[in-house]
């Protein structure tokens, strides 16, 4: 056990200097979200919709005059707290109840105020009740953040390991390893805890650096989000062992890495939501890492979920680790293609 | 039925690459304390050889012993390797890559004595990417001594280095060898062999060829010198009347008594305008053997190493 502690901590030491002396790269994976996120915040600076947005509970069959207002659009809720975190979320402006004749606005939208004016001119303020929530307003740069963060996350999970051991089978550092009392079992681990390390490490860096550019909005706990984070994270690792488990071409590895990636980038909700695609898309996503992790942070950072509702990403991602973990472990060569 | 007195030893070992051949059932043992060289050009199963004694490559057939006992992970630790060609990982310096193998190991050797004894400690602090082809060697030789091991494996340990530090190299492996360690090392230079080596095995094809230390090869196969004049020089005798071709503009006879042949040669009417005397050397009993030079196949046969 402790010959396997030392083995293991000087693997550890010597990718982790080896990573961080690269400052080409290391330069680039920090600096490569904090330049996404900043393109989005100045592109989507300004509000983006021109139409206002009522959300109607319990509708009834009478037509109200209210209803009839032009360039306004009105969603019908039934569940009106969940219409109320929207309007939080200022996705709503303003939330009508026509049986218990109640309104609430949020105080910090503007555009609440307005449609309190024209509700207020259509029907007798007297009979209503008017009740307020507060919340920021979600941005799209709050909500893109979990996204990039992720994607970025990938990329150096995917990589950093599949390219990196690859390498090393390569120009024969393995084969050099494997000269020694050093067991694949050793190594492996060395390389896991290392890119988990240096991948959260950065993340957490570029997370508190953007936060205080952007003061992103967050209403879970810190974390949570850590959690999702590294077990998103040790899902990605996984699956680059698995992918680097055998093979010697880094051209071969590069595009099966890439095969993995592109699927991911676009159909993981990187940037935009999968709520309103078509079931099999859905279906795809299902079975991708990155979705769990994207979903999961965003959950806990724009709904404040909490690890109960949680549980099902958490659970998906787990099995992910291990089911990738298992066939990485088995399947790995010293040497590559049989040899 | 391995011998006692044998540190290493290797029986019938066979290795198949689908229908390529490239060791062919060789048998040798290697003694403790000595220094024991695997000779001929690219390609002709030296690597493969060795590999398979480092535990590297799985044998098609055979079987290796070290210590009387069949390769283990244990066996392992009593074993240096320094390959053919290795690359480190990145971004260590020399003094890190060190520290870093001397913790694989239970109980590594004194880093500060292997490294004065490879004569690191000057650049001890540098990237192990900038250093020279020599200093790199050097490096590479500490890494393999850092388990302190008993028997250390060579493989081509001075292709690419230029004449003074293939000198310096040696002097080193003469220095380790005094330590009492057992070196078995792979190389295409007959002449590092006979400056190194207290016993050799020559490989062709996969096969020995032959198998003793340099001299008693040297005097079993040739007596007194070997003349080599111009072919110009023979006019219409054949090359075959005389001696044997070497390269296409000499032809070398084997010598007992130098006199007796230069009287033989001027009588036949050859001139001896061009003529050199030498003495055999390991090139000129490999291409003895097997009739083709040494330098000749490594170069055609230099892109299907294995």
């Amino acid at each position: 056990m402790r010959q396997f502690y030392r083995r293991f901590s000087a693997i550890l030491k010597a990718r982790n200097l080896e990573f961080f002396r690269d400052r080409s790269s290391l330069g680039w994976s920090i600096l490569f979200p904090v330049l996404l996120l900043a393109g989005f915040a100045l592109v989507f600076s300004g509000d983006g919709k021109s139409q206002y947005k009522v959300g109607v509970v319990n509708k009834t069959s009478e037509v109200s005059e209210f209803s009839q207002t032009k360039f306004v659009e009105f969603v019908s809720y039934k569940s009106e707290q969940n219409a109320l975190d929207k309007l939080r979320q200022h996705r709503l402006d303003l939330l009508v109840n026509y049986q218990s004749k109640t309104y609430w606005l949020n105080e910090s939208s503007p555009n609440g105020y307005f449609m309190e004016q024209i509700l207020l001119s259509k029907i007798n303020a007297k009979d209503w009740k008017k009740d307020s929530v507060d919340g920021r307003q979600i941005r799209y740069v709050d909500w893109v953040l979990p996204g990039i963060l992720g994607m970025n996350m990938m990329f150096s999970c995917l990589f950093g390991v599949g390219y990196v051991i690859v390498r090393y089978r390569k120009n024969m550092v393995l084969k050099r390893l494997n000269a020694t009392p050093v067991t694949a079992f050793e190594f492996l681990t060395a390389q896991i805890v290392s890119r988990l390390f240096i991948v959260m490490f950065l993340s957490s860096a570029v997370f508190i650096g953007c936060n205080w550019m952007f003061d992103f909005y967050m209403l879970g706990s810190y974390f949570d989000l850590f959690l999702i984070g590294v077990l998103g994270a040790f899902s990605l690792i996984s699956l680059g062992l698995l992918i680097a488990s055998r093979s010697r071409s880094e051209e071969l590895t590069g595009g099966l890495l890439n095969m993995a990636t592109w699927p991911m980038m676009i159909l993981s909700g990187v940037w935009f939501s999968l709520e309103g695609s078509p079931e099999f898309i859905r279906q795809v996503a299902y079975f991708l890492p990155l979705t769990h992790l994207v979903e999961g942070a965003r959950a806990v950072m724009t709904e404040g979920a909490g690890l109960m509702e949680l549980s099902h990403h958490i659970a998906v991602l787990v099995t992910m680790t291990l089911v990738f973990l298992g066939l990485g472990t088995v399947l790995f060569r010293w040497e590559g293609d049989g040899r | 039925m391995f011998s006692m007195s044998a540190i290493v030893e290797v029986q019938n070992l066979t290795k198949q690459y689908g229908d390529l051949t490239a060791v062919n059932g060789i048998s040798f043992g290697v003694n403790r304390g000595i220094c024991f060289g695997l000779l001929g050009p690219n390609g002709a199963g030296k690597t493969t050889t060795i590999e398979m004694m480092e535990g590297l490559i799985q044998p098609t057939s055979g079987e290796i012993a070290f210590f009387g006992r069949a390769l283990d992970k244990e066996a392992l630790k009593q074993i240096g390797i320094q390959f053919q060609s290795t690359a480190l990982q990145d971004y260590l310096t020399v003094n890190e890559t060190l520290e870093l193998f001397s913790s694989f190991y239970p109980e590594p050797a004194d880093k500060d004595e292997v490294m004065s004894l490879c004569d690191l400690h000057e650049i001890a602090d540098r990237r192990h990417q900038k250093l020279s082809g020599g200093q790199k060697q050097r490096l590479l030789l500490a890494l393999a001594l850092i388990n302190d091991p008993q028997i250390l494996f060579l493989d081509e340990p001075t292709t690419g280095l230029d004449p003074h530090a293939r000198r310096n190299f040696w002097d080193l492996i003469s220095d380790i060898k005094k330590r009492g360690k057992t070196i078995i090392l792979t190389t295409h230079y007959m002449d590092e062999a006979e400056y190194l080596c207290d016993e050799i095995v020559i490989m062709d094809q996969g096969n020995i060829i032959a198998q003793d230390t340099p001299q008693k090869l040297l005097t079993d196969h040739f007596s007194g010198a070997i003349m080599r004049l111009p072919i110009a020089n023979l006019g219409d005798i054949a090359i075959s009347d005389i001696g044997r071709p070497f390269g296409e503009h000499h032809v070398d006879i084997d010598a007992a008594d130098v006199e007796q042949v230069i009287s033989d040669l001027l009588s036949r009417g050859i001139k001896l305008e061009g003529l050199q005397v030498k003495s055999a050397n390991l090139d000129d009993l490999f291409i003895k053997l097997t009739g083709h030079q040494l330098q000749e196949t490594s170069e055609t046969e230099a892109g299907e190493s294995i």
